[in-house]
């Protein structure tokens, strides 16, 4: 009798973002949960080793007492991503990152996000150039939040950008991902990862933007609003890497009529 | 004389630090970064940082973002 070889299951090379390996390829933000515990149980449910989080001013007369969110999302454990929501000129954003990098004792990776309007929060890809082109002067590690123009995330990369990071859909809208010939493009045309930022709603969407060939997912609001948070962080981790999976896989072709699965021949009827 | 902490005024003895500053804030110990006049202050200088009448500070930690 011939032994059945074991199944050895192809291994994928994991995902490196500025020099930087990473197991996950779901990326995490930290806003608008219930309380730190659920931030914290939300963020370990996801898997996700790369944590945005947002700077802003401290509240004069502050509970000293409440939990401060680097002290649930400890930088030992995990990679905290800052960004610069919120701005809305080049100028702001250069600002928040170096406030950023001087919070995270030199940590110099940032998320550049330039906002063009309250509306859709759609970027302000101008400002968002001459914001990249600044910071990765002055030393940055930039992962860009932009529209999904093929041609302006090339040139983000070009200026060395260290990861591409199109909207699927607005922010917070969880319409998912709205233009996947786009984002095909994109991923195609680059060197440095792509990561779907913004849209994301549900599980397909994520595994949509996967199976697209996008390097990871950046999310929030689809966990953080979902009717119980840890269990969507969980999905979105499967969802990931079913996407991430199906990808390597390569998908069988689409057909227009039915193919039948079952042999022909040999029928008793 | 008087200064702006994260846009509210607030009175400090002459020629406080930013070390005392962060003191009477109750922020003392926690991470995070200072601004004076838009310009970042190392953490390593806020014992011997002294302010101004009128200096802009903003005093800013990491929140919840996406």
């Amino acid at each position: 009798m011939t032994e059945t070889p074991e199944l050895q299951l192809p291994e994928d090379r994991p995902l490196d973002i500025a020099g930087r390996v990473y197991q996950s390829r779901l990326l995490v933000g930290t806003g608008k949960y219930r309380d730190m515990v659920e931030t914290g149980h939300a963020i370990e449910a996801s898997g996700a080793e790369m944590i945005t989080v947002a700077v802003r001013r401290t509240n004069l007369g502050q509970n000293p007492d409440e939990p401060n969110l680097l002290d649930v999302v400890s930088p030992d454990r995990y990679t905290i991503l800052p960004n610069t929501a919120g701005c809305y000129t080049a100028k702001d954003a250069i600002r928040t990152c170096k406030l950023a990098r001087e919070l995270l004792d030199g940590h110099d990776l940032v998320k550049l996000e330039v906002l063009g309007e309250e509306k859709t929060l759609y970027p302000n890809m101008t400002e968002t150039l001459v914001a990249a082109e600044e910071l990765i002067k002055d030393g940055f590690k930039v992962m860009v939040y932009c529209s999904d123009d093929p041609l302006l995330a090339k040139r983000l990369e070009d200026m060395g950008c260290v990861a591409i990071m199109p909207l699927g859909a607005p922010i917070g809208s969880g319409l998912g991902i709205q233009n996947r010939y786009n984002i095909r493009l994109i991923v195609e045309n680059a060197k440095v990862p792509v990561l779907v930022d913004a849209g994301v709603g549900t599980a397909s969407d994520a595994t949509i933007a996967m199976e697209l060939g996008c390097d990871g997912v950046l999310m929030n609001t689809a966990i953080a609003q979902a009717r119980d948070p840890i269990r969507m962080a969980n999905a979105m981790r499967l969802a990931i890497e079913a996407g991430r999976e199906a990808y390597l896989a390569g998908r069988m072709p689409k057909k227009l009529y039915a193919s039948a699965s079952s042999p022909i021949d040999g029928t008793f009827f | 004389m008087q200064v702006q902490v994260n846009g509210d005024a607030m009175e400090l003895p002459d020629g406080a630090t930013i070390a005392v500053l962060i003191e009477k804030m109750a922020l003392a110990g926690k991470r995070l970064a200072v601004e004076v006049n838009q310009n970042i202050v190392p953490r390593s200088r806020y014992p011997e940082f002294s302010l101004s009448d009128g200096d802009r500070v903003e005093v800013v930690h990491a929140i919840g973002g996406g």
